[in-house]
């Protein structure tokens, strides 16, 4: 499984990392920003499994990235990983296309329930 | 650093609650580490007690900045605790992960301060005798916090914008 970590903190990704690192098969690729990961994408062939993306970043935030990839992409499973909590911003990213929501700051446990709930969701449908 | 004895507005009051809890739930949760919280007070001057610190900026209807600063024992150890390995003051990713503890913070409070507000991608400043001047129209609230690691402060300079 191939899995994108979108975060301006290279300290996050590399928690995000340690965590899913369990997860068996798991590949990981990382970006700074939402431009950063557009390029990622655009290089990896057939693209990637599952997508964590922060939201505030610089050059393309979370949101905006969210959107651009649900432009051509409805497969790539996407989860939030923000401090942006308000109901309102959860609605938004559900609109925009993320898969699931998990809201900084988390326990690596409920990192991975996160993450697993959402592979298996994706392999019940 | 200078301070007042002087009680906060009771409005001001209530933007401290929520970053006494973000503090606790931040330090804990990803750096394992219980957070004593000490009792705010007033800042009057723009002098700064600690040697690293995490700037963030508030838009929208909420308005200001909150800084996190940390002497240089406490930032070294909770950067360690959080990043998962020991980083000297002057590698990258220590500024790195200072920001993204302030980050933490600031977000995890503002979603209890009422209003809908962005947050800015946070600034790190390292070294001594550095000055910090916020909007002076706005109260700044210093939270002082200690831990096993050692001694902090919050310093909360917000205002709900009565334009929004």
């Amino acid at each position: 499984m191939k899995c994108l970590l979108v975060d301006d903190s290279k300290t996050m990704r590399t928690i995000q990392k340690r965590v899913l690192s369990a997860l068996p098969g798991i590949e990981f690729a990382e970006a700074g920003d939402g431009l950063e990961a557009l390029c990622a994408i655009a290089a990896t062939p057939n693209g990637f499994d599952l997508m964590l993306v922060d939201w505030n970043m610089p050059n393309m935030d979370g949101i905006t990235l969210v959107r651009k990839v649900r432009e051509t992409d409805k497969k790539t499973l996407m989860i939030m990983a923000t401090t942006e909590a308000e109901k309102v911003r959860v609605l938004d990213a559900i609109r925009a296309g993320v898969n699931n929501y998990v809201v900084k700051p988390f326990t690596p446990e409920s990192l991975m329930e996160r993450v697993t709930q959402t592979l298996a969701k994706a392999k019940a449908a | 650093m200078t301070q007042t004895q002087a009680p906060p507005q009771s409005d001001t009051v209530k933007l401290i609650a929520p970053f006494m809890n973000a503090v606790r739930d931040v330090l804990q949760t990803m750096a394992h580490v219980q957070t004593r919280v000490d009792k705010p007070f007033l800042k009057t001057d723009a002098s700064t007690s600690y040697q690293v610190c995490g700037i963030i900026g508030f838009s929208g209807q909420l308005t200001g900045s909150v800084m996190v600063s940390f002497s240089d024992a406490a930032a070294e150890k909770l950067v360690e605790a959080f990043a998962g390995a020991k980083l000297a003051r002057n590698d990258p990713d220590f500024a790195d992960a200072i920001g993204e503890l302030t980050n933490m913070i600031a977000g995890s409070a503002k979603q209890h301060l009422g209003g809908l507000a962005s947050i800015s991608i946070p600034t790190v400043v390292i070294g001594n005798g550095y000055v910090v001047a916020n909007m002076h129209t706005i109260p700044c609230l210093v939270i002082p916090c200690n831990t096993t690691f050692g001694s902090f402060a919050v310093e909360v300079c917000v205002m709900r914008n009565p334009g929004n």
